[in-house]
């Protein structure tokens, strides 16, 4: 049987991922490090937990509304008042299947077949897939160095065309760990304005910004009426396998994206909302301890990777935020790619390939500092081996 | 306390072989402020020693370690400091702590084996004067020491993509 006859043309064509085969390799290796995966190495936070149990105790295991629960809507509404200064109504907001299906829910709400979607270069990998899958064509915007791989208003001024559309506005980024400051963003929302631009800002590591606030795209003046707002549980609140997050839209592309969502979802897992809202509310009572504790921790791990990295002689920009620092290994390999086998090989460290997050990454890797200071240690000193050989020969 | 003190003890609390070099990465300092920050807490007497945590049993040793539960009369004037002080003296004894509850002294002990223990309380801890009365609880297995988990903690996280 000939299964490309029947499977969908653009799912066939779509490449499979360059982390993939990493971790295929990884998990077939004794005493390997992974510095690959990026999720939180904490434990979703035991009230939050305990609340999730409480409910599925007591019997509660049905569908919520589609929007998602009301007492949660509720929360995540104050949340986003009070922690970015963003005001967005209940009846504006869905709670989704983690911020992924956010990703996808806004660009089915929002692409028509042939539309162009701007996307940064280098970002999360789920973009360009997920925009192909709607029928949407991609154009990157290829991101500078020198720029500490921020996207700037010139960049957008030169990318954007006439049949552009949308734009992703993925800060803090994954892999670079860039964050934009509010002038940046400022300038480059001038010119989103004046192109008629839909921004879909993915602000999932909203919360995890070092010495700096987070600056959300729709709290700009005149922007809230332009933007999807992507958010979630997962990377904050130490809780990726619940799957919970949200996005939040001008009423008019919430009603429409709620129709997506219904008739594909229904609503999210019932007692992940459960643990949200412990979550949510918990952070109001308590001034968001936990969260600021994982945050405290991050940051610590962040400063001790970039001094580690940089002692090895890897060049790196410091990231402001997220949980992933993003050197160059250009003095070292011919690209991120060779690199990483090599690492993986010779000293049974994961590192990604900086070409799985778009072509201007080729040159580096991504390294998650989501691990102990102790992990980290041992994974930073097996690769200051490795560097020291690669030197040598 | 101030603020570097906090950070570096947390550190050193969970690997005190971390150097001064990377302590004073992670907490974004540099290296002579970290080991004169360090020099300072011991001299102050904050950061008392360094040791390994470990799990004899894993050696497949005989040492036996107990808890003893110890109601004592404290003295006039002196309170429980003088008494401790009488038990701490012996070095079979490895930590002591005044506790509130239902006893006074909480002695953790080790020995070489079972015989020795039971000599120690016998024979030296019961028959003090303000000791009015002991229970001793030997340690049969060890699950976590000094927020460490004695069995190898394995990665949890699976590989996903994206």
């Amino acid at each position: 049987m000939n299964y490309d006859d029947f499977i969908n043309r653009t799912v066939r064509d779509i490449p499979p991922s360059g982390i993939r085969k990493f971790f295929d390799l990884v998990s077939t290796m004794d005493g390997a490090i992974s510095l690959g995966v990026g999720e939180p190495d904490f434990v979703t936070p035991w009230l939050y937990r305990d609340s999730a149990i409480k409910s599925v105790i007591s019997g509660r295991t049905g569908y919520t509304a589609n929007r998602g629960d009301p007492a949660l809507l509720r929360e995540i509404a104050i949340y986003n008042r009070d922690r970015f200064g963003i005001n967005y109504a209940e009846n504006e907001t869905i709670v989704t299947v983690g911020a992924s299906e956010g990703i996808d829910l806004a660009l089915r709400t929002l692409v028509s077949a042939g539309d162009e979607v701007l996307v940064p270069d280098p970002s999360y990998v789920s973009y360009m897939p997920n925009v192909a899958i709607v029928g949407g064509a991609v154009r990157p915007i290829p991101l500078k160095r020198e720029n500490g791989f921020k996207l700037t208003a010139e960049d957008v001024e030169r990318a954007a065309i006439e049949k552009s559309k949308i734009i992703i506005m993925p800060y803090p980024n994954n892999p670079t760990g860039a964050a934009l400051e509010k002038q940046e963003l400022e300038k480059i929302c001038a010119v989103i304005k004046r192109k008629n631009l839909f921004v879909i800002a993915d602000e999932i590591y909203a919360e995890l910004t070092y010495g700096r606030r987070h600056i959300a795209v729709a709290s700009i003046d005149g922007m809230k009426e332009r933007t999807v707002t992507l958010n979630g549980f997962s990377k904050a609140f130490a809780m990726t396998g619940w799957r919970i997050g949200w996005l939040c839209a001008p009423k008019p592309v919430a009603d429409a994206a709620l129709k997506v969502h219904q008739y594909t979802i229904m609503c999210a897992p019932t007692a992940s909302q459960e643990a949200a809202y412990a979550a949510l509310k918990d952070g109001r009572e308590t001034e968001y301890e936990q969260v600021e504790s994982m945050r405290a921790e991050y940051d610590r791990r962040r400063r001790f990777t970039v001094g580690m990295l940089c002692d090895m002689g890897l060049e790196c920009v410091t990231p402001c935020g997220a949980f992933y620092a993003f050197p160059n290994v250009e003095k070292f390999a011919a690209d991120g790619e060779e690199f990483a086998e090599k690492l993986l090989k010779s000293q049974k460290v994961a590192v990604v390939p900086g070409s799985a997050f778009g072509a201007c990454g080729k040159k580096h890797v991504r390294c998650t500092y989501a691990s102990s200071i102790k992990a980290l240690d041992t994974a930073f000193e097996r690769m200051r081996t490795f560097v020291k050989e690669l030197k040598r020969s | 306390m101030n603020n570097i003190e906090t950070e570096i003890l947390a550190l050193l609390k969970h690997d005190c072989r971390l150097t001064a070099d990377k302590i004073a990465k992670a907490v974004g300092s540099d290296e002579n402020t970290v080991k004169k920050t360090i020099t300072n807490l011991e001299k102050r007497g904050v950061i008392l020693g360094y040791s390994a945590l470990t799990d004899e049993h894993a050696l497949g040793g005989d040492t036996v370690e107990a808890l003893i539960e110890v109601r004592v009369n404290p003295m006039y004037g002196r309170g429980f400091d003088a008494i401790a002080e009488d038990i701490y003296k012996f070095e079979q004894v490895k930590s002591l702590y005044l506790m509130s509850g239902g006893y006074d002294l909480a002695v953790f002990i080790e020995g070489k084996n079972l015989r020795e223990v039971a000599a120690f309380v016998s024979e030296k801890l019961s028959v003090m004067d303000k000791v009015l009365s002991t229970a001793t609880h030997f340690i049969l297995k060890k699950y976590k020491i000094g927020g460490v988990t004695a069995a190898t903690s394995e990665e949890k996280r699976q590989p996903v993509t994206p």
